[in-house]
């Protein structure tokens, strides 16, 4: 068993206004030195599989497949056995 | 585990001698009384069950006996309050069901959520009587939007709002957003809905038939919302130390799935009574199903679809897990229940079944753990009869003089004017209404930013109209007029759109009512409103009270909120109050008196709520809003706006903003100009007709005894007023649209 | 002619994307289709309403687009039958892979809802052919996720091959060279932020997304004879 914790974030090259907002707080709030936010999403799930290769080929194909849209999304993912 | 739970719960004596039942709310009075319904000390889920449904918000102890006071009856009322929405007749078969609700403690706690899930509660009250929901209005009051607080709880709330309505496409096609300092520790977020039934749908929450089935079907229970902030249980649970959320989190994709299956579960006939699960959930939907049939119910709280491990009895019965809803149904007819709630994707579960003994009884891993009478829960709360006391300030105020104000110079009244119209309770509410989907299920035909709300019945030539108004301040200043005004002025917004003014939802807002200053704003208002809603003939269908809206000791305004619903015979009769083509002669239906107390005149120039408000004659009410529906009818009227906040000035503004056309008005008064053209003086419309339609509409307000006075003309572009020959206005409309647009965008830019 | 109207758990537009085929197109008809169906072939033409399938959950479309009638909605798509994706609809139909590029949330990060003014780019597509060339439209936008995205390349594909139909005149939600509404290469798929459903009457505001539908049916006449019409067969 190994749970997933997975990141999707908008890839460098998209403009995400989440971040740009927050980091306008931050600044506003005077924590000047927060360069470069990137909002995503993390999610968290376990995979019943004993296998860690097989775990990370699973997981990678769920990221390509639904939980990242790859056209605006990056994603990486830790497996921790449980 | 149950051994652990009994070690953990305090047991009926410690309840007795530690006086725990106080923790809960109940007063030593109340917990006698229970003992001597019971016959014996109430344990721990008992106990749980009396708090809650004798609390203010499910008994309505303190506030029984005024709310009596309301008209409620009417020979087109077919569901008066009492039920989870009440349901007014529009002919052909067909019903408008409707009611308003507050949510201002959990939107104070976290406004996006607590404003969301004040929206999903609203809707379930409507879909539960067999109704499809059509529309959303929200009456909202924040602090003045001068510090970040403020500006953060009124951009959360709206996004809530949003998130909660655009998902579940129910359009939100209305309502009123007011500043106030009053308002700053404590917003006020009111939600209404509108729905539209066959009146042979009609759904109650009644649990009838002995044997038949109880279902539960929705969301899973988990520990969100249950009160009893001191249950001294943190550490609770089979092995989390998470902190169960206080705060209910809406999901409306869930919610728009329950309601296409309750509408399609309805359809099926299988249903015997249908009720939301709302405040105090579990508790008081099967109790008060039970109690209105005059049955029991017995429910194996095993079966309840729990979100968490290890819940107990206290904690299934008094949580407010949102999108939940209890349906007694026909018995032999589960499985065609289940299929229906598969289909959308939704889990049901028999978790109890109706029985013949009147008693509301819990089973819990085979034991017994709570049985008491239905109608000791529902019906039989303790009434309170609380003090009243005529308030100081309202003594002070008597002697307050509009001349007060001093009297502006000539060159001062285009600044004045542009002021008003960027009163962020004035100005443009566009920066919250585009964030709404106002036109899903296209029936929109009146948008947000008029008086009110109009949305069509498809298949026919009927349309709604919707409103929800206050002045929390005339309340204030004289509660019992400003009571009325607000059922007057809601009158009056449905009236300028074409519309019969049908019947009111109300939401009563106030302070903490054991202050007898409090309780007599209370008492004075509902009978203000009461004598308004005799008057115009529009009773009281529905309502919710909301006490305890305080913050260090100091009240709100006291607030009632009128949800106001008319009928439009025919679409071709919907009005607005843009002004639609040069020529057109402006007239004004009304007296103006030099009444600028609570006025945003008033606010504007002193800073100051103060004096007694604008009086309100009820008879000459009724009358102009029976010449402005008549006059509509007879297709003379081109536009037609209520004079509200800001006076004839402002009113006029609007109109020419709303139609990007100028006007030129004159007018003649003995009044000084400043009182002529800010004071906020009642039963005044105004109206625009085409030249030759300007004598007949005349004609037909004298017939009535209603004053007309021609005061100008739609046209140019630019906004021209003079008062005694003297010209004091002039400004591009262009202008005054800017101050009037830009006023709330700029506020939250900041 | 006969439209499939797909219903997704949690779609809200589908009444009014029915009610507007009814209204403007008296002569076809029209059927509301569960997601989970199998078979389309009975259809000329497939409609994905707005709403939030799924609640939006994840991301606008991601999940119904592993619905079991997607995969007939692709076939639809092949055999060169209309296909039209509005708000939700654009979402899904992009998450779907039948339309380049993908959907970000508003540059404003708050929903908008209003009516806004296209330009008609290409009328020679099946979905356009009653509006002029470069002709202004009001149609009514609500949405938080309309901000249009693809790269440079793709864009410059779309506007080589006359895939932009429709362009904002004032960008509501920053989306990519102010995009409304797109096609697939093959100009059968259109999927569009903009709701014609919604401008379909007068006292809406406007009835400029009448000729859309319109469009479609005079394209779905144009092909197949009265006499095909009359037998109700699918071509």
């Amino acid at each position: 068993m190994y749970k997933a914790l997975i990141y999707v974030t908008l890839k460098e090259s998209v403009l995400d206004p989440q971040g740009n907002a927050v980091k306008g707080s931050l600044h506003s709030l005077g924590f000047g030195e927060a360069k470069d936010v990137r909002i995503g999403k993390y999610m968290e799930l376990l995979i019943d599989l004993d296998d860690q290769q097989q775990a990370e080929t699973r997981v990678k194909e769920m990221c390509e497949k639904l939980l990242a849209n790859t056209v605006i999304e990056d994603y990486r993912f830790e497996l921790i056995a449980q | 585990m149950e051994q652990r739970l009994t070690h953990q719960e305090p047991t009926p004596d410690q309840i007795y001698e530690e006086k725990i039942y106080r923790e809960l709310g109940l007063t030593d009075q109340e917990y006698e009384q229970i003992i001597s319904i019971l016959g014996r000390r109430p344990n721990y889920t008992e106990t749980g069950l009396y708090s809650v449904m004798w609390s203010e918000h499910c008994s309505y102890k303190h506030s029984k006996p005024v709310l009596r006071r309301f008209p409620t009856k009417g020979a087109r009322v077919l569901q008066g309050p009492g039920e989870g929405a009440g349901i007014v007749d529009i002919g052909d078969n067909q019903a408008v069901v409707f009611k308003i609700e507050s949510h201002n403690h959990p939107s104070a706690i976290e406004p996006y959520q607590g404003a969301a899930t004040g929206v999903g509660g609203i809707i379930r009250d409507v879909f539960s009587m067999g109704a499809r929901p059509i529309a959303l209005l929200n009456s909202l009051r924040f602090g003045e939007p001068d510090n970040a607080r403020v500006k953060y709880l009124f951009e959360h709330v709206v996004a809530g709002i949003a998130g909660y309505g655009n998902c579940i496409g129910i359009p939100t096609v209305g309502g009123e957003v007011v500043f106030d300092a009053s308002y700053d520790g404590n917003p006020l977020v009111n939600a209404m809905c509108v729905g539209l039934i066959d009146h042979d749908r009609i759904q109650k929450g009644v649990a009838k038939g002995i044997g038949n089935p109880v279902m539960y079907v929705g969301a899973s229970t988990g520990r969100d919302g249950i009160h009893g902030a001191t249950f001294a249980s943190e550490e609770l649970g089979d092995d989390s130390d998470e902190k169960r959320p206080a705060v209910q989190v809406g999901d409306p994709f869930m919610e728009k799935l329950l309601l296409e299956a309750c509408l399609e579960l309805i359809d099926s006939g299988a249903v015997v009574g249908i009720q939301d699960m709302g405040a105090a959930g579990l508790t008081s939907s099967s109790s008060e199903m039970a109690s209105k049939a005059g049955t029991g119910i017995e429910l194996d709280l095993d079966r309840v679809p729990q979100r968490e491990k290890g819940m107990t009895p206290y904690e299934m019965m008094l949580s407010e897990s949102q999108e939940r809803m209890l349906v007694v149904v026909e018995k032999g007819r589960e499985k065609e229940v289940e299929a229906i709630f598969e289909k959308w994707g939704l889990h049901s579960q028999v978790v109890g079944r109706v029985t013949d003994d009147k008693r509301l009884r819990l089973l819990h891993q085979g034991e017994v753990v709570a049985d008491v009478p239905v109608d000791s829960l529902a019906e039989d709360a303790p009434v309170y009869h609380c003090e009243t006391a005529i308030p100081a300030y309202y003594e002070q105020h008597k002697d307050y003089s509009p001349v007060s104000i001093a009297e502006p110079q000539p060159g001062d009244y285009n600044k004045l004017l542009k002021d008003l119209l960027a009163a962020p309770t004035i100005a443009s509410k566009e920066w919250v209404y585009r964030q709404y989907d106002y036109m899903v299920r296209t029936s929109t035909a009146v948008r947000p930013g008029s008086d009110a709300a109009v949305v069509t019945v498809r298949g026919t030539k009927k349309a709604l109209a919707m409103s929800t108004d206050c002045n929390g301040r005339y309340v204030y200043l004289d509660p019992k007029t400003g009571g009325a005004i607000a059922v007057a002025e809601a009158a009056r917004n449905v009236v300028c759109t074409g519309a019969e003014p049908l019947a009111i939802t109300d939401c009563l807002n106030y302070g903490n009512p054991e202050k007898p200053e409090i309780f007599w704003q209370f008492e004075q208002s509902v009978e203000g409103m009461s004598d308004a809603c005799r008057v115009l003939e529009t009773p009281v269908i529905s309502g919710n009270v909301s006490f305890y809206n305080e913050t260090r000791g100091e009240a709100v305004y006291p607030t009632p909120v009128v949800g106001m619903v008319g009928l439009v015979h025919d679409v071709d009769h919907i009005t607005t109050a843009d002004f639609k083509e040069e020529g057109d002669r402006i007239i004004l239906l009304g007296e103006t008196f030099a009444e600028l107390g609570g006025s945003e005149y008033q606010k504007l120039v002193s800073g100051e709520i103060s004096g007694r408000p604008p009086q309100i004659d009820l008879e000459k009410e009724q009358k102009v809003q029976r010449v402005v529906l008549e006059a509509i009818r007879k297709g003379w009227v081109k536009s037609a706006h209520d004079l509200a906040e800001g006076g004839l000035a402002v009113a006029v503004a609007e109109s020419s903003i709303a139609g990007k056309l100028g006007a030129v008005i004159n007018v003649d008064t003995d009044l000084r100009p400043d009182h002529f053209l800010f004071s906020e003086s009642q039963s005044r419309i105004l109206l625009s007709v085409s030249a030759e339609h300007a004598t007949e509409v005349k004609k037909l307000a004298e017939q009535e005894g209603i004053q007309a006075t021609d005061i100008g003309e739609v046209g140019g572009e630019s906004f021209v007023i003079s008062v005694n020959q003297q010209q004091l206005i002039d400004l591009p409309v262009s202008d005054m649209e800017t101050a009037w647009k830009d006023a709330i965008p700029s506020l939250m830019k900041g | 002619m006969k439209f499939a109207v797909i219903v997704f758990p949690g779609s809200n537009c589908d009444v009014d994307m029915y009610k507007a085929i009814e209204d403007c197109l008296p002569e076809a008809q029209v059927d509301y289709v569960w997601h989970a169906e199998k078979d389309l072939s009975e259809y000329d033409a497939v409609l994905l309403p707005g709403g939030f399938s799924y609640g939006d959950y994840l991301r606008p479309g991601a999940i119904a687009r592993f619905s079991t009638v997607m995969e007939e909605v692709k076939k639809a798509a092949d055999a060169g039958k209309p296909v039209l994706g509005v708000c939700n609809g654009f979402q899904v139909l992009l998450e779907a892979g039948l339309l380049p590029g993908a959907m970000r949330r508003n540059q404003s990060l708050k929903f908008v809802c209003e009516h806004t003014e296209l330009s008609v780019e290409n009328n020679e597509t099946i979905f356009t052919s009653q509006y002029e060339r470069g002709e202004r439209i009001v149609i009514p936008i609500a949405h938080g996720d309309g901000n249009y995205y693809c790269d440079q390349e793709t864009l410059e594909e779309l506007k080589a091959n006359g895939q932009v139909v429709f362009r904002y005149t004032q960008n509501p939600n920053g989306s990519v060279y102010d995009i409304a509404g797109i096609t697939n290469k093959a100009g059968n798929v259109l999927g569009m932020m903009p709701h014609p459903e919604r401008a379909v009457h007068e006292w809406l505001g406007t009835e400029d997304g009448k000729r859309l539908f319109q469009s479609i049916f005079t394209y779905w006449r144009e092909n197949h004879g009265a006499a095909s019409y009359a037998s109700g067969t699918d071509a």
